[in-house]
């Protein structure tokens, strides 16, 4: 593997950040709107603790939102910035150059951990100034469960650039629909628990599943479940293996019966 | 260097020449086929393609080998097979049957090292448009691992008179311009085998001269072998030492320009061309 390939790799991407700053808008644009309905949710709830009990679900829901967006994300940008070669009809040119299918993926995901870095970095300021809200009084436990998240996000977007290889532009919309379609047995908002038995078992086959389960064991009782973060690493060091053996599959596939130059050429 | 010299020979090769070429061999050349030109070590070999796309054949028994300094015109019709057979020997789709080698390398199990000796450009591809042109050229530089990208970035820039369009954002070239831009981002990594889609197509009568001069200096300087494709026939005559004629995957004709157009009876390649292509499949044409 070369550092070089991936460092050039990446530079594409910060080019294109620094060309076009308007890009960076819709990289703070929906975190920063997220941000903005859920404090002041948080605020308002903060503020009629006083009164009634807050019921728990409250909080199970924001910290479902939370972390749904991390895994989105991810996946967005994982896809995106094979997107960005699709739409540039660069890809022809990345094939043919020495670059290996591993360079490649690990540079977008280098790409993600910047761009998750960026929009960190700002809604942490915002909300200091905003909301009064300090990251550092942040429930530390959840960090594991971002990581895993954002791993499985990074996955998800290979099988969605999987997908684009495969059928072209026209799957883009499949592409960006990938994440909702674990979403239902995810137990992203409600416990797996409650799901029945055929959907469990789907759950527990997605590393996301007991991260959503570790989430309101944090914040119902302060302690993150080893076991389900165990879990959830081994089941996502399977998906990624899943998920690149995909991905292989599907170029090699495009080699065979011709559909790779249709897609990256014009 | 041997390319060069056989590429300028006369047919009565000097004695001192064949001598040269002895010596050569025996001090330099691997072993392995040796081509009709009785060159150097093949670039590259493409042995027996077959290419089918369903039910319909887009190559048939495709064979042809290009030597060190050599540039080979692959001419024919809409159709005739020309960015497919370029896409096997990239690697982009793979032959129903028959096999590519580069280098005496086999392209599919050694892909990185054959590609960091080759490179591409076809009007069918793109570099990213939101990128200025200097910045597209650095992160190629960086992907084929050119030692001194800035000097190389300015020398190609400079040598296809694109220099003081560096800071244009490339989605606004136009396309004669984006062409060369092209020709910079293959010429980067100093390929020792370039293929060409219609390297030419969309550039004006002044700039398509002066890059068929370059084309040539770089193949006479460095000894590339290049595989071109055109529909353009004075491209072909003038930068083409051999060309081969394809019809609907097959090769109809092959030779240096003034071999093919004197075994047609035509006056010129344009000539030849519209026989091909409008008599269909004439190896007795050609004999
Ligand atoms: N991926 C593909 N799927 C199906 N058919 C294909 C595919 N690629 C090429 N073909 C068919 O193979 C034949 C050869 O196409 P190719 O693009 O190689 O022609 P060409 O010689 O480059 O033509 P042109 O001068 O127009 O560029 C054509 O009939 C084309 O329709
Ligand atoms: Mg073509």
């Amino acid at each position: 593997m070369s550092p070089g390939v991936i460092q050039a790799l990446v530079l594409r991407h910060l080019y294109l950040y620094r060309r076009n700053p308007i890009r960076l808008v819709e990289l703070l644009f929906w975190p920063i709107m997220e941000m903005m309905v859920w404090g002041n949710l948080s605020v308002w709830l903060d503020k009629s603790k006083g009164g009634a009990q807050i019921p728990t679900f409250i909080p199970y829901l924001i910290g479902g939102v939370i972390l749904w967006d991390v895994l989105f994300r991810a996946q967005q940008a994982v896809a995106i910035s094979f997107l960005e070669d699709v739409w540039t009809k660069n890809l022809v040119n990345i094939l043919v150059a020495p670059v290996r299918p591993l360079e490649y993926v690990i540079s977008g995901c280098i790409v993600g951990l910047l761009r998750i870095g960026v929009t960190v970095i700002v809604l942490s300021i915002l909300a200091a100034s905003a909301f009064h809200f300090n990251v550092l009084q942040f429930h530390w436990n959840l960090v594991p469960f971002f990581g895993l998240l954002m791993l499985f996000g990074w996955t998800l977007g290979l099988i969605s650039s999987a997908l684009i290889l495969r059928w072209g532009q026209g799957a883009e919309s499949l592409a960006w629909a990938v994440p909702f379609l674990i979403q239902p047995v995810a137990a992203v908002y409600y416990p797996i628990g409650d799901l029945p038995w055929w959907a469990q078992t789907l759950g527990w086959l997605l590393p996301c599943t007991p991260v959503f389960e570790g989430m309101r064991g944090v914040l119902s009782h302060g302690t993150a479940d080893l076991r389900l973060l165990g879990l959830s690493v081994v089941s996502n060091l399977v998906w990624m293996a899943f998920g690149a053996g995909i991905y292989l599959y599907v170029l090699n596939a495009g080699r065979r019966n011709g559909t790779l130059t249709r897609v990256t050429s014009h | 260097m041997a390319g060069v010299i056989i590429v300028t020979g006369s047919p009565g090769k000097p004695a001192a020449d064949a001598d040269a070429d002895c010596l050569w061999n025996a001090i330099a050349r691997p072993r392995g086929p040796v081509t009709d030109h009785g060159m150097s070590e093949p670039v590259l070999v493409v042995d027996r393609l077959h290419r089918m796309f369903g039910e319909s054949v887009a190559l048939e028994n495709l064979s042809f080998s290009l030597s060190r300094g050599e540039v080979v015109g692959l001419l024919g019709a809409n159709g005739a097979g020309k960015t497919t057979a370029m896409s096997i020997i990239l690697g982009l789709t793979t032959a129903t049957s028959g096999s590519v080698s580069i280098f005496g390398m086999d392209p599919l199990k050694n892909r990185i090292a054959v590609l960091r000796r080759t490179n591409y450009a076809s009007a069918y591809t793109d570099l990213p448009g939101n990128l200025s042109v200097a910045q597209n050229l650095r992160v190629f530089a960086g992907i084929y691992g050119v030692k001194k990208p800035v000097p190389k970035i300015h020398e190609l820039l400079e040598m296809l008179e694109i220099a003081h369009l560096k800071d244009r954002t490339t989605g606004h070239l136009s396309a004669g311009e984006s062409t060369r831009l092209h020709l910079c981002k293959a010429l980067l990594n100093d390929p020792e085998l370039l293929l060409l889609d219609e390297p030419t197509a969309s550039l004006d009568p002044d700039i398509a001269d002066k890059v068929r001069k370059i084309l040539r200096r770089i193949q006479q300087e460095r000894g590339i072998a290049i595989l071109y494709t055109s529909h353009n026939m004075r491209d072909i005559e003038e930068v083409c030492d051999r060309v081969i004629f394809m019809h609907q995957g097959k090769v109809v004709t092959e030779g240096s320009p003034a071999q093919v157009i004197s075994r047609f009876n035509e006056t010129s390649m344009e000539d030849v061309f519209i026989r091909i292509v409008r008599d269909g499949d004439l190896e007795a044409v050609g004999k």
